[in-house]
């Protein structure tokens, strides 16, 4: 049997469509799949963007006049959970990660491709399942956390569909991490070492950890949920002697981690894109490594900082407060890593790049507002307040969302050939960087303030930082606009990109764009040092490149 | 040292994966879902230790389950673990005949286990919705006798295709075996922690 794990499967793919016909088909092949999450991903985002912009409109005005408070609690729930669920999860660990890790590995296909078509097609239906449920007899209305005993009083109908469809995206989710850490660890062509791998590689494996060791633990707790709630059980019902705190617990234990599934993929990113544009080696590429594993055990052990104000007793406070504080370490050294990569870097200001840097940017003041929500006293003061809102969008909004672009921007050529314009693509940069900071900065204010969150009505004295919130949400919603026009103008009548625009050195340059079906024509190439931008001893330093 | 090295200089890229790496790929992957699955336990568990932690749980819940058929449940299961092995080692050894006949015992044991803890269930006297203890019991219980089933089907299918002259799990292609067999393991070491948390605690 030779490298290519494809023979298998050759025959079927021969028989698939051919054309844009193949991203709406039954693909085994990981770039069609890798796609096919990330447009599915990007239709679901534009759904949860607009249940985001009914919030904003909602909050204008001090009072619940543009929908009615039912309405509004199923917007909020749909919004957070479309947005976690089918759109970042899905997009920075399905998309890129099935797109990229066979490069990186040099293998020609995933380890299970089946499993991994079959991880993918959970995705539309039990999205668009979820989304329905606003239809049949009103969506579920207990935020996407669901905590009991609201998630079992409100009616059933909504939240039994919303723990279906999250428990199907749950299972999605487990056979990807399945299938990336068996790509990842045992497919590596030989030559290859760990330490050799491109960080995204050693991000996905991070991620991959959380996902098999915490989302069977939310499938779990789901499913007494749904039996509480369809069994009358009573596992979270304090009237039949149950305990709501173990649901928290429960809960947080995946749903913590679940941060760390969204921002870990985006530091690998990252890590891939800035020194491309910087013409640098990435700075301390072990470093880079032990922080992710750091991250992964510490964010493992820090769930219950999200029940401070839950009746934990001191001494849990105490430990959570020092793990989570702890977390800053290994995201520290990452963030310097980074400064330290693009220092002295010829740096080229593209769109990809700043994204990135608007990214590092973002990343750091969710950060700082992260350490400051770990310490007991301070969190007491502003739980559930906008605070947490505003801690909470800089870190998946401004962290992975912008990742996400700067990924689209960086990897648009090799997805299509096509060059996307550059100048719209800085446009689109300026306009979100200051929707996104105009929208959630004011948030700050408001939640040191005491504005509560999830509540359609507030205290007339916010109503101008609301204002000024919505407003950054309508320029974020324009900003889509510049970007949606760059895709189909590119696509459609774009440069030609070549097979390296970037003069990049990682292997998924190393092959033609868009790439053929088993990824090289030839044998795959066998990179070592997927980050010698520049040095020396180098036979790829930029001027040889040109 | 070079960053990418040219086709013709790398003799070891022309290696190709051996079969047996293969099997450790699928391996890799199965042991990967069982640690999920394992997850998906040790928060049932962890639900179930808290609850009986901080909540009164029941009325007199530890009088009310009866150790016989229980215990017997665990031997039917340490026993099928035994004889499971031992129809691999006839695989390995490709005495088919034999090893269908162990892996008929197997299933049996396992058929075994499900209507032992059916009959167990008839005679309890608590339902699913009376008190916490009876949902965590059933929830926890019910669980791991959907994993004994899912486990049995499998058992008779891999028994179906180890039958000797057109079946395809045999000496050369074993993984299956193997995979139901390591699935086989796990599902009794859940029940032994199970057993011991349930009954004994």
């Amino acid at each position: 049997m030779t490298i290519s794990l494809k023979p298998n499967n050759s025959p079927s793919e021969k028989l698939q469509p051919t054309g844009w016909l193949k991203y709406l088909s039954f693909s085994l092949d990981h770039k069609v799949i890798g796609l096919q999450y990330l447009i599915c991903g990007f239709l679901f985002y534009l759904v949860g963007g607009s249940l985001a912009g009914a919030i904003r409109v909602e909050l204008i005005s001090p009072l619940s006049d543009f929908m009615p408070r039912e309405v509004y609690n199923q917007v909020l729930t749909l919004h957070g959970t479309i947005m976690i669920f089918l759109w970042i999860v899905p997009v920075v660990n399905g998309a890129f990660g099935n797109y990229l890790i066979p490069f990186y590995v040099g293998a020609r296909d995933m380890a299970f491709p089946r499993l991994n078509a079959v991880a993918f097609w959970l995705i539309p239906p039990s999205g668009l399942m979820l989304i329905t449920s606003y239809f049949i007899n009103g969506a579920a209305q207990s935020g996407w956390t669901a905590y009991p005993p609201l998630s079992i009083t409100t009616p059933a109908a909504g939240q039994i569909i919303w723990i279906l469809s999250v428990l199907l995206l749950g299972g999605s989710s487990i056979f990807g991490g399945i299938n990336f850490i068996a790509t990842i660890l045992k497919l590596r062509r030989p030559g290859l070492k760990l330490m050799q791998l491109p960080m995204y590689c050693w991000a996905m494996l991070g991620t991959s950890i959380l996902v098999v060791l915490s989302t069977p633990v939310l499938a779990g707790t789901l499913i007494l949920l749904s039996f509480d709630i369809v069994a009358h059980t009573g596992f979270f019902n304090p009237s039949l002697g149950g305990n709501v705190i173990v649901y928290q617990h429960l809960f947080w234990f995946y749903s913590h981690p679940a941060v760390y599934i969204m921002v870990l993929p985006a530091f690998g990113l990252v890590s891939e894109i800035l020194p491309i544009h910087s013409r640098k080696p990435l700075f301390g590429y072990t470093t880079m490594v032990f922080s992710i594993m750091g991250i992964v055990v510490l964010g493992l052990v820090v769930w219950a900082h999200h029940m401070f104000t839950s009746g934990t007793p001191p001494w849990m406070r105490l430990f959570f407060t020092i793990a989570t504080a702890f977390i800053a370490v290994p995201t520290g050294i990452k963030f310097f890593n980074w400064v330290a990569t693009l220092w002295g870097g010829k740096i080229s200001l593209n769109a990809a790049m700043l994204f990135s840097c608007g990214f590092i940017i973002n990343f750091v003041l969710g950060g700082i507002t992260g350490v400051a929500l770990a310490q007991v006293p301070f969190d007491v003061h502003v739980h559930d307040t906008y605070f947490v809102v505003a801690h909470f969008h800089y870190i998946v909004y401004g962290g992975s969302v912008f990742v996400i672009f700067s990924s689209i921007y960086h990897w648009f050529p090799k997805f299509t050939g096509k060059m996307l314009n550059e100048n719209l693509g800085r446009f689109h940069f300026i306009i979100t960087f200051i929707g996104f900071n105009l929208c959630f900065a004011p948030q700050h204010w408001l939640g040191l303030n005491g504005m509560p969150r999830r509540v359609a009505e507030y205290d007339p004295q916010f109503q101008l930082i609301n204002q000024i919130s919505s407003v950054g949400a309508l320029l974020m919603a324009i900003s889509t606009l510049p970007f949606l026009w760059n895709i189909f103008q590119s696509i459609l009548y774009g440069d030609d990109a070549g097979n390296n625009p970037w003069d990049a050195l990682t292997p998924e340059w190393l092959t033609s764009s868009p790439p053929p079906v088993e990824n090289w024509e030839g044998e795959a190439p066998l990179v070592l040092e997927p980050y010698g931008y520049g040095e020396k001893d180098s036979n790829n330093t930029q001027e040889e490149m040109k | 040292m070079t960053s990418i090295v040219p086709k013709e200089q790398s003799s070891e890229s022309k290696k190709s994966l051996s079969t047996e790496e293969h099997e450790d790929f699928r391996m890799f992957g199965l042991v990967a879902f069982l640690i999920a699955d394992g997850m998906t336990f040790a928060g049932f568990f962890a639900a179930y230790l808290t609850f009986k932690a901080v909540n009164p749980i029941g009325p007199d819940a530890i009088y009310e389950l009866e150790l016989p058929l229980p215990t017997l449940n665990t031997v039917l299961l340490l026993v099928s673990s035994f004889t499971f092995h031992r129809a691999g080692k006839f695989l390995e050894k490709n005495e088919s005949k034999q090893c269908q006949k162990w892996l008929l015992i197997t299933g049996s044991l396992g058929l075994a286990f499900l209507i032992s803890q059916m009959f167990e269930y008839f005679t309890l006297p608590f339902g699913l919705t009376d008190n916490l203890f009876a949902s965590t019991f059933y929830a926890l219980t019910g669980f791991h006798g959907l994993h004994v089933t899912l486990g049995s089907i499998m058992i008779m299918i891999i028994w179906w295709q180890t039958r000797v002259p057109s079946g395809r799990v045999n000496n050369e292609n074993k993984f299956p075996f193997e995979a139901v067999e390591l699935y086989w393991h796990f599902v009794d070491g859940i029940w032994v922690v199970l057993f011991i948390i349930l009954y004994l605690l």
